[in-house]
This record gives C-alpha cells, structure tokens and sequence, in this order.
C-alpha cells in the first residue's frame, strides 16, 4: 500500500522535469504535490502514491520524447488513461514519471464502408459507439465503465463486458495498435488487413498492462448494430439449477448476446436500490439476451423460455419493449453500488471458472461466508464464467479486515484449483501480483520477464506491476472499496 | 504421457546448435521458408484431453488430427468456427495452430488466433510451460498463446492447446450473384455493416459466393435482400470445401500462389493473374508470376501484405520482411523463447 506523505528525491524531480520541460510546454509538466496529488491512484483506491512528475504530452512526437527522455535517465514511465482500472495498473511510482495520455482525445477517422475508427488512446470506450451511431455501427466491447473508461486503458487490460460470449473482449474488436516503445521508436502492431506477417505482435500487446509499449493510436473494428434485442429474466429456487440452465442454453446451441446471475442476497440489495421489480424470493435470477433480425430473437427467446422452463425457473418475464429491457439490466449494472450501499465496504473479486463448477464455486462460498462470519453476494457473468463476489466488510474494525483478506484469498485460490483464473476482466496490475504466483509457475513467470525485457530491456515501463518478481510470492490481495465509495462513484459496475 | 523423449531431443539438439524441423502431419510444408533441420516428429503426442460441449472449450494435443477433432465436435452439433484449412487427411492440431490458417469464415467469426485460449509447449530448452487456460475471459499474464498462432513452431513445440468452440449453425444457405469485381468489392463491403449473416464470400472471374448461416429466419430475410441464385446444399458445401482445401479448380496448377491480405475495402488489384477474392474482399489469392517486389510493394501501398504461399520453387522469402523495430522485437522474443535458435530455424524468416 502507497504511503500519503510522497518521498520525493526533489532533485532528481529537478532535473527529470527539467529534461521534459526541455520540449513541453509548462502546463504539461507537473511536479508540485497540489498537481501531482490528484493522479495518485486509479480506480483501485486502496493503493496511492504521488508520482514524481506528471507529463501531460499532446501529440506523439512529445510522447516518443517523453520515452526517449526517461529511458536516458532511466526513469520509470507509468501510461495512465482515465485511471478507472480495477487492479491499480496506474499506480504511479514515486521516483518515475506518470504519462497521462488524457489530451489524446481526437476522433482521427472514421471509415463506415471499411467498418473502423481510428482513435487516439485518450477517446472513451463509449465515445466510439457515439461517432459510429449515425452509420449504424458500435463498437462492441462495453466494460461497464464504458462512460468513462478510454480506448487505451481497454487495450491495456484487454476488456470485456456483458456481450464477451458473442462478440468478444479488446483482443478480438481491434485490428491495430499503434505504439511507442521505452526506446521512443514508434512501432505499429496489426494493420486494417486482418492479420500482420510475422508473430502475433498485436495479440501480444493488447492486455499487457502498459508494460510492452505506450499507446498513442488505435483501430477499432465496428459492428452492425443488431435490429433488436430483448432479455428474458428468471428466477430459480437453487442455485445450482440456474447454474444448470445456463449449461442448458448452451448444450442447445445457442449463444445468447448477454447471460448474467445474481444470487438472492445480491438481488436484494439491487432491489432496494433500483426497485426494478426482481424476485426477491428466488435463490437465483438469471438475464438472458439475445439480440439479431426481430424473428430470429422471437425464436431464439421462445427456445430460452423453453430451456428455463424445463430446468426449473420459478417465474419467467420477458421484456416487452427497449424500457423493460433496460429495467431488467438495471440491478445487475448497479449491483456494485447497491452492495456499497448495504455494507461500509466490500471486496470485489474478478475470477474466472469453468461454468460447469459454478454451483461448487457457490457451495464453496457459502461455507466460507459461515467459516469467516461474513456476508457475501455473488453476481456473475454467467455466460462466460467470470464471478464478481462481493465480502461485505467493515474496514474500521481490523479483524474484519483480515477476516476479509483471507476469506478473498481462498476464493481465489479455488478459482485456480476449479481450473480458473485469479482475473477475468480487471486486470492483475498491483493488486492480484501476489495471486500471479498461484496461477503460473516459476518457469513462465521467467518467461513473462523475458517477453517484458524483449521490449523494455532496462524493465521502465510500469514496473512492478502484472507480473511479480520471482523472489516475490506472499499473501493474496484484491480490491479494497472504502466506505462503498468507488472513484468515479457514479459510473456503473458490473 | 511421457513429455520426456521429446524434452530429450530439444536439450540435445540445443547443446549442438542442431536445427530441429517439427513437423505433424506435413501437409504445411509448402507453407513458410524450406522446413530444413533434425525431424521432431509431434504426432507421439496426441489425444484429446478435455472436452465439455456446455463449456465451449475443446482442449487436446498436438498430434491429435484435425479431421477427429472435427468429427468430435460435429457429434455435439458443435464445430471450430475459423474453419481452418488441413490440406490434406494427416493435419494435425499442432500444425493447423502453428500455420495459423483460417478459412472461409474468417472475416465474420474471426481467426485461430481469436479462438485459442490456452496453451502448453515445450520452448527451445526443452521446458514445459503453460499459458492461458481453458476458460473464455482470462487477462492474468500475456496472451502468449495467441503469440503461438502462426508462429511457424518457431518459439515452441506446441503440445497441447484449448480453443473455444461454438455451435454448428442451425441453417445455411449460399446464394450465387454474377457480378464484376468493383461491384463485388462493394457489395461484400456494404453488406458486412449491415446485421446480415454472411458467414463467407468468395469471387472469381466474375462470380460471387455468398454463404448465410444461422437462424432460418435471419437467412430467409437476408436472402431476399441480396438475391442471386440458391446453391443446392450438397453443391455449396463442396465448394466451400473447395475454397477452404484449395481443392477448388481456382488453386491448380503448379505456378506460384500469392496471398494477399488487405484491407477488405481495398481497390482491385492493377496486377497480373488470375485471383479468387474472399474474406468480404480482405484476402485476395493471386495467381501470377509478377516478381515479387511488384507484389509486396502493391500490398503494402494498399495497407496489407503479400506472402508467397505455394510455389514449386521458393523464388522469394515467404513473407514480407518486416519494418526495423518489429524485426527487432521479433529476434529478441525468438532469443527468449528458443536462445540457441533450433526450433524451425529459418522457416517465418531466414535471420531468425
């Protein structure tokens, strides 16, 4: 954890922010703790540190300078979008330089016959589905931040949202990433051609945390818009028979646009929060879209009923028109504010497991929930098996605290047992670094270093995060919400 | 099963210095720079793993082949949606992942490389290492096993790799359109921002294929809207197959085969030779014994690149040589993958 008062070797600051200001303008170079305070932490809030300098650079030659500069003096750079991220992959370092990309706003081009849109790092996830609207397109990945979160920080983490079982995460939406390395070389990864002689470099960069190159362009691939979409909600009396419909939906060869679960303490709190009309009797409610051509939907909603029928849902409700619709995902996008809003704070875990342990997964909690004597509501995408839980938590009260830490910790070690992952979404960044170790062994950790020196062979590029040290492998951490407040509290989280 | 031989004869080969060629069934040897080297021979390692239909995910070796992977995941109504071409009975899993190929359904459900979600190889000191996992959203560590998508077996021996699967579409049609390539280029394009359920394309001398799958529905109301004439079942999927294998009368004949891959709203091409378009105008195969600066200098003016696909002599490199900095990150991940350069030496570019 960031300490609050920075330790600044103030003249080393001297002389990097000297060597920037060599080449950007006085307003873009920050070092005063009152200008510098503000970019101490990203979404993950737990963790601060005020960084040594702020550049603010607005074109990518000052980018490849500000690179250039800093691997001169061997100063560690910390890229930073919107700083919405989860797992504190935007930490800065208190004796490096934070590169905040957030004056590369610019829409460059969009093409709607060639189905792109070339944006700068600094544009909002959301903001390319606005300039693509008129011509019938969107982009399709929408992490729920997707109002404030930037196309950088996405490429960086490689994220998803509620309709990655359909149309995919980052990885399989952007056909080019143009960087810059620590070495200040631009460098383009991908193309508007559907794939790139040579390795996969593209595949490579998108998810590495910030740790392979600096984003200064990229190129998104748009979507037809489909003509409609509706949600079917159900509720179930157990939760392993939800888990089993979902299993269902697939076995029946259907890829539904959107497939989520809440469990009933979980549908609780959003109740009270959204009063969007959910079950609170059920042990289990499901929302499943589908979305294409109005008769195919009809079809493939009827057949949803059908499966959920036969598994055993409690109650049915399909949505009649775009209100209904958007009611029903309500509670489940507002599922983080709503536990916030129950408890002093909460632990939002990311991991993924095969569907078919889910109802495991869920026995497994329960136990611990008894083994800890804390309360814990699950949302999950069920579609996809990534599971949000949330340990509801008092930090004012210390063993609480540490009851909490390792109540996280087992969950997550179980994802790893289930055949899982310890991060489906948010990233490893500085929080899940530790849980690195559970999930890879030594030898592809050396590995990961090795790809990492490949590029940045001095290791300047947001060092120390996503993946350990291999002399480094202790307790588990997660994310730490104070007091059910997020950063960027009125965005949605899912 | 026993990953010891196999460990064995990579130490031993990097104490040497020895080229190691892998090789599974070698239907790709044509493909890529001449596979030169010591045979490892990875069909010893095969079978499939794991595979859970309601988990969309099949996991199996490398020596496993193709044509049973498929024939099991048909038996769950269930199939490998980037259609990769096997080019021949013996393809093997571990070779269609390392080509990297995709098929006709590329452009709409995506490629290899989007499919692959984990994986397991042995890197050039014989050291078993596994990335990804068997699960679709994963961001812990990098995507390492996307990098083995078309890498040629030049940083690892691929042992074994979990795709995601999907279910086999409930209907198709194709429907066939006479149309001259402007118009074709155009159409392709226009038609894929439109929520229309084209799964593939193909033109040729003045012909459009046009494959639709999905819902009956969707596919009853996208055909209205493109026209053309139905193709019998039986006869589109032998074509597409056709396309798919190269089997297709397109792809006879013995003279050089060029690839090129653009963006799919390029112009048509001003260059000699015969060419079949697919890919909704993104893949563009050429028939043409333009030399090879011609072609690379083309591709690369209308923002894609030229490889020498097939040819029965190896006139040129297969693949465009690559711009400074990527050729340099190239060698130093080759170098951390494979330090004494024996895995598939030479075989995606002759430095490395």
């Amino acid at each position: 954890m960031g300490s609050a008062v920075p330790e600044i070797d103030f003249q080393r600051q001297k002389k990097v922010a000297g060597a920037l200001r060599a080449f950007l303008p006085e307003r873009s170079v920050l070092w005063q703790e009152e200008d510098t305070r503000p970019y101490e932490c990203d979404g993950l809030t737990a963790y601060r540190r005020v960084p040594m300098v702020v550049a603010l650079p607005e074109s990518e030659e000052q980018v490849q300078r500000v690179l250039k500069t800093c691997n001169a003096l061997g100063v560690p750079v910390v890229p930073r979008g919107a700083g919405t991220g989860l797992s504190g992959g935007a930490l800065p370092s208190g004796e490096g330089v934070l590169l905040s990309l957030a004056k590369f706003m610019r829409v460059l081009r969009i093409d709607p016959v060639a189905r792109i849109v070339v944006v700068q790092p600094g544009v909002r996830n959301a903001a390319i589905s606005d300039v693509a609207a008129p011509f019938g397109l969107y982009y399709a990945p929408d992490p729920s931040s997707q109002i404030a979160c930037t196309i950088g920080g996405n490429v960086a983490e490689n994220s998803g949202g509620v309709h990655c079982l359909k149309y995919g995460l980052t990885v399989h939406n952007v056909l080019r990433v143009r960087g810059c390395t620590i070495e200040g070389e631009p460098v383009d990864f991908g193309s508007e051609a559907l794939d790139s002689p040579g390795y996969d470099l593209l595949a490579l960069a998108i998810g590495s945390e910030g740790l392979l190159a600096v984003t200064t362009e990229v190129t998104v691939k748009l979507l037809p818009k489909p003509e409609t979409a509706r949600v079917v909600m159900a509720s179930f009396d157990d939760v392993e028979k939800a888990g089993d419909a979902v299993a269902a939906v697939i076995a029946a060869g259907i890829i539904p646009a959107g497939l989520e679960m809440m469990d009933k303490p979980a549908t609780a709190a959003v109740e009270q929060f959204v009063h969007a009309g959910y079950d609170l009797e059920a042990a289990a409610i499901l929302l499943c879209e589908s979305d294409g051509g109005t008769a195919e939907v009809e079809e493939e909603i009827a057949r949803v009923e059908e499966i959920f029928t036969r598994a055993g849902a409690t109650r049915l409700t399909v949505s009649r028109n775009e209100a209904e619709r958007l009611r029903f995902w309500s509670g489940r996008k507002a599922a983080f504010p709503a536990v916030g809003r129950i408890s002093p704070d909460y632990y939002c875990m990311d991991g993924t497991i095969p569907r078919k342990r889910l109802g495991e997964m869920l026995n497994f909690i329960a136990a611990m929930e008894k083994k800890y004597g804390l309360r814990c509501p699950n949302v999950f995408h069920a579609g996809d098996g990534n599971l949000h839980p949330l340990i509801l938590f008092d930090a004012n009260d210390p063993e609480q605290l540490k009851r909490t830490e390792a109540f996280a910790g087992e969950v997550l070690e179980k994802c790893v047992a289930l055949g899982g992952t310890i991060t489906g979404e948010h990233g490893v960044g500085v929080e899940k670094i530790d849980q690195m170790c559970a999930q890879f062994g030594a030898a592809e950790l050396r590995m990961f270093h090795a790809v990492k020196a490949a590029f940045d062979p001095k290791g300047l590029l947001n060092p120390g995060k996503a993946v350990p040290a291999l002399t480094r492998c202790a307790e588990f951490g997660r994310m730490h919400v104070k007091a059910g407040k997020l950063p960027h509290a009125s965005l949605p989280r899912f | 099963m026993s990953l010891e031989p196999l460990q064995e004869q990579i130490r031993e080969a990097a104490s040497r210095g020895a080229a190691l060629r892998i090789r599974g069934g070698g239907t790709k040897d044509f493909y890529g720079n001449e596979p030169r080297g010591e045979l490892l021979d990875t069909r010893v390692h095969a079978g499939v793993v794991d595979y859970e239909p309601t988990e969309l995910v099949i996991t199996a070796r490398c020596g496993t082949l193709l044509s049973e992977l498929e024939k099991i995941l048909l038996e769950q109504q269930q199939f490998l949606p980037f259609e990769p071409p096997g080019f021949g009975p013996t393809a093997t899993l571990g070779g269609c992942v390392a080509a990297g190929l995709s098929g006709p359904r590329r452009a709409s459900a995506g490629a290899l490389r989007d499919f692959v979600l984990g994986s397991k190889i042995l890197d050039g000191r014989g050291e078993v290492l596994s990335f990804g996992g068997q699960v679709m959203k994963n961001v812990a560590g990098y995507d390492v096993s996307r990098l083995l998508a078309g890498s040629l077996g030049t940083l690892g021996v691929i042992l074994e790799v979990s795709l995601k699967v999907l279910p086999r579409p409930p209907a198709e049609l194709t429907l066939k359109l006479e149309m001259p390539e402007g118009k074709a280029l155009e159409s392709m394009n226009r038609w894929a921002g439109q929520p229309l359920p084209v799964s593939a394309t193909a033109w040729h001398d003045g012909e459009l294929a046009v494959r639709l799958s999905g819902a009956e529905s969707g596919i009853r109301a996208a055909a209205d809207k493109i026209g053309g004439e139905k193709m019998a079942p039986g006869q589109a999927e032998q074509f597409w197959g056709g396309i798919r294998e190269q089997t297709d009368p397109f792809f006879a004949g013995a003279g050089p085969l060029w690839r090129l891959s653009l963006p799919s709203h390029a112009p048509r091409l001003e260059l000699p030779g015969a060419q079949l378009i697919e890919w909704g105008g993104a893949l563009r195969w050429l028939k043409t014994n333009a030399d090879v600066e011609t072609l690379r200098v083309a591709a690369a003016r209308l923002g894609g690149h030229a490889a020498l696909f097939r040819s029965a002599q190896k006139t040129a490199q297969a693949f465009a040589p690559l711009p400074k900095v990527l050729a340099r990150l190239h060698r130093e991940l080759k170098s951390a993958f494979d330090p004494a350069g024996i895995l598939n030496p030479g075989r995606l570019y002759a430095e490395f």
